[in-house]
């Protein structure tokens, strides 16, 4: 094992698949010498050179629509998008075109394309760069959606990703890049749709996905200090879905809190609670307990921008109120 | 770069080795009459298959058509100048003819009108024309509904096929109305910047849905926009298939021989309202309406044919006759076949065997 970035996580991931298959390559804005906007593409177009790194102009709605039509011709590509809210320029290839090709052909094409994109808030990018639109595309059938939370994962997902023969959205969570974790060194895969048990625990469990494990591990220490022992779910990836995970350890535990750190209302931790509910009622000791982010946009100042990221202490108020312990 | 305008003095057919191929490089093949004369058939089956189709909507029968009536000569000049097994074609769903041209049969066209099973382009998922054909080394692709999609896909296409060095063209058809999209000018842009061997096939039949070209843009001519990419722009006249065939060849020269897209804008006039859902008399001018039928493709291609001693009364009405009869029968099977069984419903949402497969 080897300690490393979430960074160099993902550009492992890149290496060895660009080292595995010739069909992929990859494609984005200022992934070539500039490194990419998180430098993630770091050294890559030295190595691999221009045909397999290629820098795109600022037209997102071409370079993710020439990504479906690579990957329908038989490439594997990875798109790179600067923000995870550019994809709305581009969500048309994505949403109509990505996700249901397969379906619409009745099978005969696919589409084995990742769209990787930083997401989410907290690095003062404000209003129009803040956002985790991979909320909206897990609600869409035929796309996958990949969270990952720890550099073991992001590797090991991203691996997956690039393998799978359906559209995957990769997310990756800004505030995550420069966290540290231990990797295998021998190559390995992580399946897309089956969650993890990040820390097992008895008394409550604490659902949440990307940066919202980082929280809920925070948390999960802090209750263990006051005696409650906390289990920590991380569903690592929103679609497909592994509720069986969830539901399990809700059973075990008989309290639940689901974590999401982007809007409110009708965003994806409501369609994990109202699963827990409508499946685990019987097992459960009150309601299920919601954190999530504020129903307002990301403001640039560092303090405003604070307020609307859940906290580590509104998931121990959160409990407090809902269990009472 | 340049822009220019081919089209032959008369509504009938341009001379073989026209401008347009001296002006771009090695042309085309001429035509023979024999190319012509199998040209004339392909828009004759297309005609009456149109026809019966939108007979068939008006009965309640199939749920909505976009005519290819008025682009037939345009359709059949591009595909004549283009290699169905080599090609790789991103249609939209106003090609009718372009489908019968690359192989796809009356009934298999039907089956879609009709949204019974054993339909080949979507499993009678999507719009009539929409979906793919990916077998006898036919490449089609068309989800264009949301008009220009098909443009950076097309384009993506391209590129993987100059990056694996296969020798192929991509077609991208699409209609005034979508070359306003943002998209059109993205993936221009994109194939233009890569030198990518794509044919951006513009078939301009003047209005976008209800809105005319006049209020589309204040431009004369599409074609004229490809200078701004950096590529060569060609407006055809498409009720002259030989103009259009000459035009598409010239393209697919400079794609095969690596000097990148080409922009073809063939005008033509829509004979028929948008789709079936619409009426056209609520939006076109009744001057503008008077005399285009005029200008159909097919009898002009008809007399040319007559007067190079190419077709005569017998084989006329042989032609004619034959189309009706493979357009009736097709609608007997077509109406016979059964609909798709609701397992289908579920089926290739993701990979079969996939996390998240229903099927």
């Amino acid at each position: 094992m080897t300690e490393i970035t979430f960074r160099q996580a993902l550009q492992r991931g890149l290496r060895e698949a660009l080292d595995a298959d010739p069909n992929v390559f990859l494609m984005g804005e200022d992934i070539g010498k500039y490194d990419g906007a998180y430098a993630v593409t770091q050294g890559l177009l030295e190595k691999y050179g221009p045909d397999r790194v290629r820098d795109t102009p600022i037209s997102e709605a071409a370079f993710v629509g020439a990504g479906v039509g690579a990957a329908v011709a038989g490439l594997r590509p990875v798109v790179e998008l600067m923000s995870m809210s550019f994809s709305l320029v581009a969500s048309d290839q994505i949403v109509n075109m990505a996700a249901k090709i397969r379906y619409m052909s009745g099978g005969q094409l696919k589409v084995p394309m990742v769209l990787r994109a930083p997401t989410g808030g907290g690095v003062q990018l404000a209003a129009t760069h803040s956002q985790s639109f991979e909320n909206w595309y897990a609600s869409v059938p035929g796309l996958k959606v990949v969270t990952p939370s720890t550099p073991y994962d992001a590797l090991g997902l991203l691996r997956s990703s690039i393998e799978d023969d359906n559209p995957v959205i990769f997310a990756e969570n800004a505030l995550l890049y420069a966290t540290r974790g231990d990797v295998p060194d021998a190559e390995y895969f992580v399946p897309i749709g089956v969650a993890d048990v990040k820390r097992t625990g008895t008394d409550i469990t604490l659902v949440g996905w990307a940066h919202g494990i980082v929280t809920l591990m925070a948390a999960a220490e802090k209750l263990a200090e006051t005696g409650v022992s906390a289990e920590v779910v991380d569903l690592r990836s929103l679609r497909p879905l592994d509720m069986e995970t969830v539901i399990e350890s809700v059973e075990k535990t008989g309290r639940a809190l689901v974590l999401d750190e982007n809007w409110r209302t009708a965003g994806f931790g409501a369609e994990i609670a109202a699963e827990i509910g409508y499946r685990s009622s019987d097992y459960l000791d009150g309601p299920v307990a919601r954190v999530s982010g504020t129903d307002t946009p990301s403001p640039y100042s560092r303090p405003l921008e604070q307020l609307g990221i859940p906290q580590v202490a509104w998931v121990i108020d959160e409990i407090e109120k809902t269990y009472g312990i | 770069m340049f822009s220019e305008q081919s089209s032959s003095a008369t509504p009938g057919l341009s001379d073989n080795g026209s401008a347009v191929s001296d002006k771009y490089g090695a042309g085309p093949p001429p035509l023979t009459d024999t190319d012509l004369l199998e040209m004339y058939r392909t828009m004759v089956l297309s005609r009456k298959l149109d026809q019966r189709i939108w007979q068939m909507n008006r009965q309640g029968r199939a749920a909505i058509v976009a005519s290819a009536q008025g682009h037939e000569a345009a359709q059949v000049g591009a595909i004549r100048a283009l290699d169905p097994e080599r090609d790789r074609f991103y249609i939209y769903y106003r090609e009718l003819t372009t489908m019968l041209a690359l192989g796809v049969t009356p009934l298999e066209l039907l089956l879609g009108f009709l949204a019974k099973e054993g339909e080949p382009l979507s499993g009678a998922r999507q719009f009539p024309l929409h979906g793919a054909i990916d077998r006898d080394r036919r490449d089609i692709v068309s989800f264009s509904n949301v008009v220009a999609t098909q443009l950076p896909q097309a384009v993506g296409v391209a590129l993987a096929d100059k990056m694996r060095g296969e020798k192929r063209v991509t077609v991208a058809y699409f209609g005034d109305g979508a070359s306003s999209m943002g998209e059109t000018h993205e993936a221009m842009n994109f194939a233009s910047i890569h030198r990518l061997p794509v044919i951006f096939f513009c078939e301009n039949n003047k209005y976008a849905i209800s809105v005319p070209i006049s209020q589309q843009m204040n431009i004369e001519s599409i074609a004229t926009r490809a200078s701004a990419y950096g590529m060569p722009g060609i407006e055809v006249n498409g009720f002259d298939p030989v103009a259009v065939y000459e035009a598409v060849g010239a393209a697919a020269n400079l794609a095969l021989s690596g000097q990148g897209p080409t922009l073809v804008e063939a005008v033509v006039e829509r004979f028929l309202p948008h789709t079936s859902d619409d009426d056209d008399t609520r939006y076109r001018p009744p001057e503008d309406l008077e005399g285009i039928r005029d200008l159909d493709p097919i009898p002009a291609t008809e007399k040319i044919l007559r007067a190079s001693g190419t077709l005569d009364d017998a084989l006329d009405e042989e032609i004619k006759s034959l189309a009706q009869k493979i357009v009736n029968q097709a609608t007997e099977d077509a109406e016979n076949a059964p609909f798709p069984e609701p397992q289908d419903f579920y089926e290739q949402v993701y990979a079969p065997g996939s996390p998240g497969d229903q099927s």
